[in-house]
């Protein structure tokens, strides 16, 4: 009895993130667990898209077809979500925010597929998050010098400072625990039901699994790409 | 470490993460709010329903952060167990 209540009450549930093999590493014991085989999983998927589309769009003809087709709404709609923020800042940064929309749209959709969701792991969104903030100083300290981000450190007086630190350090936690927690919930959720409810669980979990795969996740991954941009661009803006 | 002390420390973190979780009532009401004022404003302009309801999304998006956190808490407690030595 030394479980949690949750898990005593149903052997079949089962949400964690499980080692598959350890190896030894400057005496550290490293694991490679289920989240990493599920992002390579995930990234061949998009690589072998990336093969397609690339092959396609060498040969494009002037009325596309199906693949052209969906090829060129992704790149225009990604193109016009990443213009309508940031401006003309745009073009720099179109490639790294294309890119984190659709590995986390595909990760977190892959939980449809049966995959644990790898963003469903802090490890990988802490990364994200870790990759925006870095992008976010980086271009703070290109466009505004170092004399407008010491200016904006002290914003409003200069004992302020250690408040605009924690600030600062508060976007990329808040932005990676978001993105997990919003996919955990629905990964502990669907495990719930179908652990729990492994009777009746016949058809209609597919409705939440369209709530909680499907909408969820591209909404979170909409947030996520709309406020890495947001911080990016108001990072890069100079009076 | 008795067996009595590591279930009354369980028991009392099942008790913390069900007290964590009251926390999704914040943004249940921010998010009710959201809708509601995106409802009015449907109504006033219908023809900006497609920007209003994508704002809405993001707006709710983010209130629900702080519900989020309880939830975390309320993992956490269920099955990380901090609390046991």
């Amino acid at each position: 009895m030394g479980q949690g209540v949750l898990l005593t009450a149903g052997a079949d549930i089962d949400f964690m993130i499980h080692g598959v093999f350890s190896y030894e590493l400057f005496g550290q014991t490293l694991w490679i667990t289920t989240t990493h085989i599920c992002v390579l999983i995930v990234l061949l998927i998009i690589t072998g898209f990336c093969i397609a589309a690339n092959r396609v769009i060498k040969r494009a003809s002037d009325v596309p077809g199906t693949f052209q087709n969906i090829v060129e709404l992704v790149v225009e709609m990604l193109d016009n979500m990443i213009g309508g923020v940031m401006g003309k800042f745009s073009p720099q940064f179109r490639n790294y925010i294309g890119t984190i929309f659709i590995f986390i749209l595909v990760s977190n959709i892959s939980g449809l597929f049966g995959l644990r969701a790898p963003t469903a792991d802090y490890g990988v969104t802490l990364a994200l998050g870790l990759i925006t903030f870095t992008l976010i100083h980086f271009n703070k300290f290109r466009y505004k010098k170092a004399k407008g981000v010491l200016a904006e450190l002290c914003d409003p007086w200069p004992f302020w400072a250690p408040i605009n630190i924690i600030g600062y350090i508060a976007v990329p936690v808040s932005l990676s625990l978001r993105l997990f927690a919003n996919v955990l919930s629905g990964t502990v959720m669907m495990a719930l039901i179908y652990g729990l409810l492994a009777k009746f669980a016949i058809v209609w979990p597919a409705a939440l699994h369209v709530y909680f795969d499907l909408f969820s996740g591209a909404i979170q991954t909409y947030v996520f790409c709309m406020l890495t941009m947001t911080y990016i661009a108001d990072a890069c803006t100079t009076e | 470490m008795g067996e009595f002390n590591t279930n009354f420390i369980l028991g009392c973190s099942a008790i913390g993460a069900g007290l964590a979780v009251i926390a999704g009532i914040g943004p249940g009401v921010g998010q009710g709010i959201a809708a509601g004022h995106a409802a009015a404003a449907v109504g006033r302009n219908p023809g900006a329903k497609s920007d209003i309801t994508s704002t809405m999304l993001l707006g709710q998006a983010v209130a629900e952060t702080t519900g989020l956190y309880g939830l975390l808490i309320a993992m956490l407690l269920l099955f990380v167990k901090p609390l046991l030595p």
